[in-house]
């Protein structure tokens, strides 16, 4: 189970999160929605707690973080929750100094201490689901970005993690090139990987979400069924977002 | 065989020796351990607690604002007074490292930093410690960036090296002066002695020039691509 409960994060004078609360179901792919600075980065980037948040609790399975202001947590207890997720960022952060192949195999070799050869194995499977099989042996400079991100991807997944966080996925690439990122997802999504997502991309959040929650100003105003959020929003500022959205797309 | 040939070939023998006994293994020493001070000294400055961070600044303002000829002759004349007496080649090395500790302490720390703060989070994501993103990730990364500006303070030791002549190492440019005082023929040794210097620093560019090639294969940063 993978469940933020009553989660504030200050940037100093900025509140970006309000005691926000949310479950991720298992299996499913959970899209956090809403404008810029609405705190859905934020959120994500405190399930592996690239931001600590200042007061609430962090669940995945048995790794549970309850945070208090002013507390200290422990390093290992930090790393045991980490260690349970994978994150694909906007900008892929691929190691620039490592080939295709030696991204994907770096957390099996270095965090997860796997003799090469085999994390060489699972590299390469996990190459050929994101459909990079040929470039395995290409340094990251020289791939586009859709490349980029679709290596990333399998980067993320390579420790078998619990929950997929991506954090605007597809924002940094081109139309077609986004293309081949939302499909590479949709293929995740069929096979059963839990994934959170936050995200502006209405095609990628219409076609592989099953949930959806909006965002705006550090708070939940909507959460349900995409199909239901989507074509028949309960609040205002849902449905004002929405249309927004809708109207990018058509005039795109 | 004109004088000032067979000169220089007399005191070739003696010069080399002085370069391979004392201005290498000074500027090697110098350099290894001060690339180590000047790393232990960044990683304070940007990761320990500000008392920590303020000790290094001091010390980094200390070095670079006081010339090295000074710092010399504190090491080697200066301390006696309070007790501690050196040979003139560990004073020499305390000095060098000291100055290459001072000096690289800078350039590391700002390469590091020059490591988008992504690839510290890529690294984190996929579970990694602070240490192994450090090792795996961060410093791969920053030695490329480093190895230009590094390969200077390398060439600029080598020649800094001559300094310890003036605290009674027989490096090269002391043995130099030896062969100057009795033979009397200081333009044609001094060449000489130069002339060792440039083609040991010219051998060091070139090695530089190799190790650029070698760490630029996979093409650099890639933020930027789409």
């Amino acid at each position: 189970m993978i469940a933020l409960t009553d989660i504030h994060k200050h940037f100093g004078e900025l509140h970006v999160l309000k005691g926000t609360s949310i479950i991720v179901p298992e299996g499913g792919v959970t899209a956090l929605i809403g404008a810029s600075g609405s705190g859905k980065s934020t959120l994500l980037r405190c399930v592996n707690l690239l931001e600590m948040p200042q007061s609430g609790r962090v669940a995945i399975d048995d790794a549970v973080i309850d945070f208090v202001p002013g507390g200290k947590v422990p390093r290992e207890a930090v790393l045991r929750l980490r260690r349970k997720t994978g994150m694909v960022f906007q900008n892929f952060q691929l190691f620039p100094h490592l080939s295709a192949v030696e991204n994907v195999m770096e957390g099996l070799v270095t965090v997860l201490k796997w003799p090469r050869e085999k994390a060489r194995g699972r590299a390469l499977e996990l190459l050929e689901k994101v459909g990079m099989t040929a470039k395995a042996d290409a340094w990251p400079a020289n791939l586009s970005g859709g490349q980029q991100q679709r290596v990333a991807i399998a980067r993320a997944l390579a420790p078998a993690p619990k929950v997929l966080l991506c954090d605007e996925p597809t924002s940094a690439l081109d139309p077609q090139l986004a293309g081949e990122v939302v499909e590479v997802l949709a293929q995740l999504a069929r096979d059963g990987t839990t994934m959170l997502m936050a995200t502006h991309d209405l095609r990628l959040a219409a076609t592989i979400a099953s949930n959806v929650v909006f965002l705006d100003a550090g708070e939940i105003v909507e959460a349900g069924p995409a199909r239901q959020v989507f074509s028949a929003p309960v609040d205002e500022r849902t449905k004002r977002f929405i249309s927004t959205l809708t109207a990018q797309v058509s005039l795109g | 065989m004109p004088h000032w040939l067979s000169l220089m070939i007399d005191s070739l023998p003696s010069l080399l020796l002085a370069c391979v006994m004392f201005t290498i293994p000074l500027t090697l020493l110098s350099f290894v351990l001060g690339l180590g001070v000047g790393f232990i000294a960044a990683i304070t400055r940007l990761f320990a607690p500000a008392p920590f961070a303020a000790i290094v600044r001091f010390y980094v303002w200390i070095i670079r604002g006081t010339p090295l000829l000074v710092q010399l002759f504190l090491i080697f004349y200066g301390l006696p007074s309070v007790g501690i007496v050196l040979d003139a080649f560990p004073a020499a090395l305390i000095g060098f490292t000291l100055n290459v500790g001072a000096y690289t302490s800078e350039i590391i720390r700002a390469v590091l930093v020059s490591v988008p703060k992504g690839q510290w989070e890529a690294a984190y994501s996929i579970g990694m410690t602070w240490g192994q993103a450090m090792r795996r990730t961060i410093l791969p990364q920053a030695t490329r960036i480093a190895v230009p500006p590094l390969s200077n303070t390398f060439i600029s030791l080598v020649k800094d090296t001559s300094l310890a002549a003036a605290i009674t190492v027989p490096e090269l440019f002391r043995a130099g002066q030896r062969i100057v005082a009795t033979s009397y023929e200081p333009l044609i040794l001094y060449i000489e002695v130069a002339l060792i210097y440039l083609v040991v620093s010219s051998v060091l560019s070139n090695l530089q020039a190799r190790v650029e090639k070698r760490f630029s294969r996979y093409g650099g940063f890639i933020e930027a691509a789409s």
